[in-house]
């Protein structure tokens, strides 16, 4: 089996895994571990939106 | 001349905060092995069972996405220090990773970008699941809840 993902998806599939045990590991409280899941996956998306347009200005 | 009499150990026992203790208990050393070799294992074997499924969905998700995408499965006498470093990683997944040397996913070498994708995917599942494997340990301590 073959999974064809483009590079901003795999990023966001990455960053949905990633976020989850971030979320369970670092976290105490079941709030807290919802509330860093999603600053970390807000963080990682952001990251690639950051990236993604300082690579586009660079190549220009 | 004589040296100053300090006792340097008075003063630091003056100074430190007790901090409570944290006996080793078999469940601290057991917990983190379980979970170390099924991903989400540990938690699961210490009752905290939504933390355990999340886990256990997660890096094993994460694991399978690398095989689908072509990713490289790296080996103990990789050579490169590179290698090494890569084989840690992937190491992590526990039995995942042996199950992918005994059927021999994951012997393919990165040709394009989603492949190196996808070994990037496998390397960070592994290292996910030590993280998940020392926080079962903390648990199992009774560090955290």
């Amino acid at each position: 089996m073959t999974i064809n993902l483009s590079h901003f998806s795999a990023a966001v599939v990455f960053a949905l895994f990633a976020s989850v045990v971030f979320g369970i590991t670092q976290r105490n409280s079941t709030m807290e571990q919802v509330k860093y899941g999603l600053y970390c996956f807000a963080l990682f998306v952001g990251g690639v939106f950051v990236a993604g347009w300082v690579m586009a200005l660079i190549r220009r | 001349m004589a040296k100053p009499t300090t006792d340097k150990t008075k003063d630091k026992s003056k100074n430190t905060v007790s901090e409570p203790e944290y006996p080793l208990t078999t469940m601290a050393v057991v917990a983190p092995i379980v979970g170390w070799l099924i991903p989400g294992g540990g938690h699961i074997l210490l009752k905290r069972y939504g933390r355990g499924i999340l886990l256990l969905v997660s890096v094993v998700a994460m694991f399978l996405i690398g095989l689908g995408m072509q990713g490289r499965i790296y080996k103990p006498n990789g050579g490169d220090i590179l290698d090494i470093l890569g084989f840690v990683g992937d190491v992590g997944s526990g039995a995942l990773y042996f199950l992918a040397r005994i059927m021999d996913w994951g012997n393919v070498m990165a040709a394009n970008a989603a492949a190196d994708y996808g070994k990037t995917f496998l390397i960070v599942a592994g290292l996910l699941n030590f993280i998940a494997a020392a926080d079962a340990h903390h648990i199992a301590l009774g560090k955290k809840p």
